[in-house]
């Protein structure tokens, strides 16, 4: 089984593919260039690399959100248009865990934390079972980082955070968090694809993924003209 | 040169409408289909980016299925995907270029990106079989208001165009003011119907350091003005002459503008294009100036006015024939200018 994950999701523009139990090739950068100038280029180069005939993909793996939101569509509307090409599924995959299967195996808890700007964060808490079983303690989210740390306070276990939030919001974790905590390091801290690609397979097997024309980001947001026409007609 | 067909795929998005098409040779559309969000904007009274490019991803695939099954093709079918890369709102442009983008390098074909004016401008194309440039093109619409010299197909030299406001942009404004609502280019149009355009006497926009340059955001503020006196003197405004004399303003700028460029540059064919060239009043005055003047009218269809892939489709023909081909960093430019590369 062959599945090409994608992530536009924050400033990392990753694309991979993932065949069986072997990361066949991936292509992660950091740079402030457009997704919109990465990602195909990125996946072009990869498919020469290792070969690949786009026509034995059996579904495409997307970052599906939350994240930024042009970064999110321009990674969706690129496994739109290949799926829409290759008769293929799409399995749409929470950013934020995928960030966390990046710690597969970890003995903490794992927290990721995508700055969500307003003050919030996206993120959730997740763990690794002594079998390898991946658990979701908390799904995704967009909230308070005051709210996150409250609920790893309560669990009273030690936590990795990872994440591009982590930067953002290194004071407000030494002043709220009362657990043991550490930071993932680099090769590990942001978006993988491959990760993207890992999960995906998962789901794919299990049956979770949708057509192409179907799929579209999962925001966790609303708008902000959304949000002030609702704010709005609330208080009328 | 050969006789074969080229057939392309194209599709745009840069504003609120979701389209896909599929043109033979530049001028045959076999399918053009439009997904329009305006009622979704009509809630916030103009266009919102953000739900716009929501909307676009959304619908997209199914647009684009709909336009290779109406013409009874498949992508394998195509010659080449040809996509909207600017100018527009940033992010409704990234979706369908990101999609595009994707489609031609699954399935191998060239890519192709279109400026969205020179595509309202080949919307000109595809119902007059024989217009062939060089001729005069007064693009307008909601965005956009540029008066341009079509010298070859692909060669455009604009003459003129907005400092300020698009001409549907201040028909937008203006509706909004007399309370007609959003969209306001068809508001405006059929209160006009009921009023006297020579009711009130607005001034003609015009600026001094360029002939053929356009500016409606002082005709938009004669025409609030208007209201807020009439307002302060406890009056109330006749809606319909308001409408029909702002519009008659507008109409009389934008033919004073061709008719002046028809002298200087001795052009036989002039053609209108954009959201705005639908409205039948504009229509028909310019009607009436290319027959003062011995000229060769020509306008798209309505269908074809309105933000459309079939448009982008016949654009990116001449394009094909040139040997434009884009690569997989093709990005959206939301002020590209026409011309431009």
């Amino acid at each position: 089984m062959k599945i090409l994950g994608i992530d536009g999701s924050g400033l990392v523009a990753s694309v991979a593919i993932v065949e069986d139990d072997n990361l066949i090739g991936e292509y992660t950068t950091g740079y402030k260039k457009t997704h919109s100038q990465t990602l195909l280029p990125m996946l072009d180069e990869l498919s020469k690399m290792v070969e690949l005939d786009l026509n034995t993909l059996d579904a495409i793996a997307v970052a599906a959100g939350p994240g930024s939101f042009t970064g999110l569509r321009i990674a969706s509307a690129t496994a739109k248009g290949l799926g829409l090409s290759l008769g293929c599924p799409i399995v749409s995959v929470p950013t934020v865990d995928a960030i966390a299967f990046n710690l597969w195996g970890s003995d903490t808890l794992i927290c990721p934390i995508m700055d969500a700007r307003r003050g919030q964060v996206y993120t959730g808490l997740y763990s690794f079972e002594a079998d390898g079983q991946f658990t979701v303690v908390k799904p995704q989210c967009a909230v308070d980082f005051a709210e996150i740390a409250d609920q790893i306070n309560k669990t009273g276990q030690p936590v990795t955070f990872l994440g591009d939030g982590v930067s953002v919001f290194t004071d407000k974790i030494s002043e709220l968090i009362t657990v043991p905590y550490r930071f993932a390091p680099a090769h590990l801290n942001r978006q993988h694809a491959s990760s993207v690609a890992t999960l995906g397979k998962l789901y794919y097997e299990n049956g979770d993924c949708e057509p192409a024309a179907d799929h579209r980001p999962e925001y966790l947001r609303l708008s902000q003209a959304e949000r002030e026409r609702m704010e709005k007609e609330g208080k009328a | 040169m050969d006789t074969k067909e080229i057939k392309i795929l194209a599709i745009e998005s840069s504003c609120d409408e979701t389209a896909a098409a599929v043109v033979i040779n530049g001028r045959d559309v076999k399918s053009n289909v439009i997904s329009t969000q305006i009622p979704l904007h009509t809630l916030y009274g103009g266009v919102v980016p953000e739900i716009a490019s929501r909307k676009h991803i959304e619908r997209i695939n199914q647009v684009i299925e709909q336009a290779l099954d109406d013409a009874d093709m498949g992508l394998d079918d195509m010659d080449a995907i040809a996509v909207t890369y600017g100018p527009g709102l940033v992010g409704a442009l990234l979706v369908g270029v990101a999609e595009a983008k994707a489609i031609a390098f699954a399935t191998g074909k060239p890519l192709i990106g279109v400026h969205h004016i020179e595509g309202h401008i080949s919307a000109n194309y595809i119902e007059n079989k024989e217009l062939k440039p060089p001729f005069l093109c007064l693009v307008v619409s909601g965005g956009h208001t540029h008066l341009v010299r079509v010298a070859d197909y692909g060669k455009y030299e604009i003459l003129g165009r907005t400092r300020d406001d698009a001409a549907g942009e201040a028909f937008d404004k203006v509706a909004r003011a007399i309370g007609l609502g959003y969209p306001g280019g068809p508001k405006i149009e059929k209160a006009a119907h009921e009023g006297d355009p020579f009711a009130i006497q607005f001034t003609r926009p015009k600026v001094t350091d360029g002939v053929y340059d356009f500016s409606f955001s002082g005709l938009k503020s004669q025409v609030l003005n208007y209201i807020n006196g009439a307002q302060m003197k406890g009056e109330t405004i006749n809606e319909a002459d308001v409408a029909a004399s702002f519009q008659q303003t507008v109409i009389d700028t934008l033919c004073e503008h061709a008719a002046l460029a028809i002298d200087e540059f001795g052009m036989t064919k002039f053609a209108i294009a954009g959201g705005v060239a639908s409205n039948q009043t504009l229509r028909a005055a310019m009607v009436q100036m290319c027959k003062e003047k011995g000229v060769e009218f020509y306008h798209p269809s309505p269908i074809l006015c309105t933000d459309n892939a079939a448009m982008i489709g016949a654009a990116a023909y001449y394009e094909f024939l040139a040997g434009r081909r884009d690569g997989w960093d093709l990005n959206a430019i939301p002020n590209l200018k026409l011309g431009e590369r």
